[in-house]
């Protein structure tokens, strides 16, 4: 068997974030689930305990998620972000299934990040106005929880999608490999991300690519 | 790796992070009347979906009290004529009332429909003879140190009772199993569950959230910041 080629796909800072993250998320998870549903709630019932498990860990999360973000900007995080947010012709065929060469990143999983950014706003908000609208009646608005239940709802249907496509579809779960190790075989890059796999193999090319994404 | 090439594509993405935020702090107006929308719209089935729908369970403790009817009792003191212990079997005898309500939690849930069975507290407090300065009823829960307190006008209303049914059952343990305070056009904090003694006092004071900045007289949509 020829030696295997790899390509680093993520930085140990996007590692960092993205566990960071995720850990998080399933504690914060779990202990609200406890929180919101009856059955789990009369199971559980210490309801301090679990109260103060889900904010002191929406405290960290948002500490660590912020300070991440700060210190990677310096560290590339700056030119993901750019990655993640442009959109071009690409991206518009892939969503359309016509085809559309991804890069690092195609146009589902851009649409994922920007979503799960846009969540983790919106929860550490209504999260915030949950906990500080028990001190403060000025601030407990009748929406809050119907705003941080409803985030609940739609980041299930988006972990769904993200572990199917992680751990069990076989043509992409290759991609775990990138967030554990942070490199990917080179070949799979090839077949799912082919603009960013053979920009990262042969940095000659940049010129090529670049008057391709202007062409594109 | 060489400088990255010029950026391509346009960042729609930032746009659509933006609009996503927006569209969810603007729900803070509209999500309500939204869900009420979408209630009434989808069939019985999908209902069920909908977030936010039904009981929360909220405590205060480590673990919720235990009901045991063998040893259950319900005090009834304080500024009576004849302070009372009621077993479970002598509160289900008294005269029965029914009602369906509404339950209104302050935190912005509500569960329609409520079918509640109990024992309006004009029965219950005719067993003891309040003394002429009673003015408030004082519920103690098992839950320690959960308590509250409604006056006795407020007691006093057709739609407040001393509850043991919920929806046809027997009140569970999650809803205050055996006896609860129900209390519709309050929030569900003065609706104390796990009751086990009802003191007469002569004036309301604070119970458990009231000493945290919570309204003592909860009216429902005109109170705690409402």
């Amino acid at each position: 068997m020829a030696p295997e080629r790899t390509i680093r796909r993520f930085s140990r800072t996007e590692r960092a974030l993205h566990w960071a993250h995720a850990t998080a998320f399933f504690v914060l998870l779990g202990s609200g689930l406890v929180l919101y549903l009856p059955r789990l709630s009369e199971l559980v019932a210490r309801r301090n305990l679990i109260k103060d498990v889900h904010l002191y860990t929406g405290l960290a999360w948002a500490t660590l998620i912020a300070l991440l973000l700060v210190l990677g900007l310096g560290h590339g995080l700056r030119e993901t972000i750019r990655e993640l947010e442009r959109f071009d012709a690409d991206d518009l065929r892939w969503l359309l299934r016509r085809g559309g060469r991804a890069g690092r990143f195609n146009a589902g999983q851009k649409l994922n990040a920007i979503a799960t950014a846009a969540f983790a706003v919106l929860f550490a908000i209504s999260g915030f106005l949950l906990w500080y609208g028990e001190r403060d009646t000025r601030f407990r608005l009748a929406n809050t929880i119907l705003l941080h239940d409803g985030l609940m709802y739609a980041s299930l249907v988006l972990l769904a999608g993200h572990l199917y496509l992680s751990l069990i579809h076989p043509s992409t779960r290759h991609a775990l490999r990138g967030i554990t190790h942070g490199t990917v075989d080179a070949e799979w890059a090839g077949r799912h991300h082919p603009r960013w796999a053979a920009l990262a193999e042969d940095p000659t090319r940049d010129s090529l690519v670049c008057e391709e994404f202007r062409n594109g | 790796m060489s400088p990255a090439p010029a950026p391509a594509g346009r960042p729609y993405g930032r746009a659509a992070f933006l609009l996503v935020v927006a569209g969810g702090l603007s729900s803070l107006a509209w999500a309500s009347p939204a869900l009420r929308l979408l209630d009434s719209l989808l069939p019985g089935g999908a209902k069920a979906l909908l977030p936010s729908q039904g009981w929360r369970i909220y405590t205060i403790g480590d673990s919720m009290p235990r009901f045991d009817p063998g040893t259950w009792r319900l005090r009834i003191d304080g500024l009576v004529r004849r302070p009372r212990e009621l077993g479970y079997d002598e509160l289900l005898r008294l005269p029965r009332a029914e009602q369906t309500s509404d339950f209104h939690c302050v935190t912005g849930w509500s569960v329609g429909g409520v079918r509640w069975a109990g024992v309006r507290f004009r029965d219950l407090l005719a067993l003891t003879g309040p003394l002429p300065q009673a003015h408030a009823l004082r519920f103690v829960s098992a839950e320690n140190p959960y308590e509250d307190t409604l006056t006795l006008a407020q007691a006093l209303r057709a739609d407040a009772m001393l509850a043991y049914e919920m929806d046809g059952q027997p009140l569970s343990r999650p809803h205050g199993a055996p006896v609860r305070v129900v209390m519709p056009a309050m929030y569900g904090y003065k609706n104390v569950k796990w009751v086990e003694r009802i003191e007469l006092v002569a004036h309301p004071r604070d119970g458990f959230w009231e000493k945290l900045g919570y309204d003592r007289d909860a009216w429902v949509a005109h109170s705690n910041g409402a």
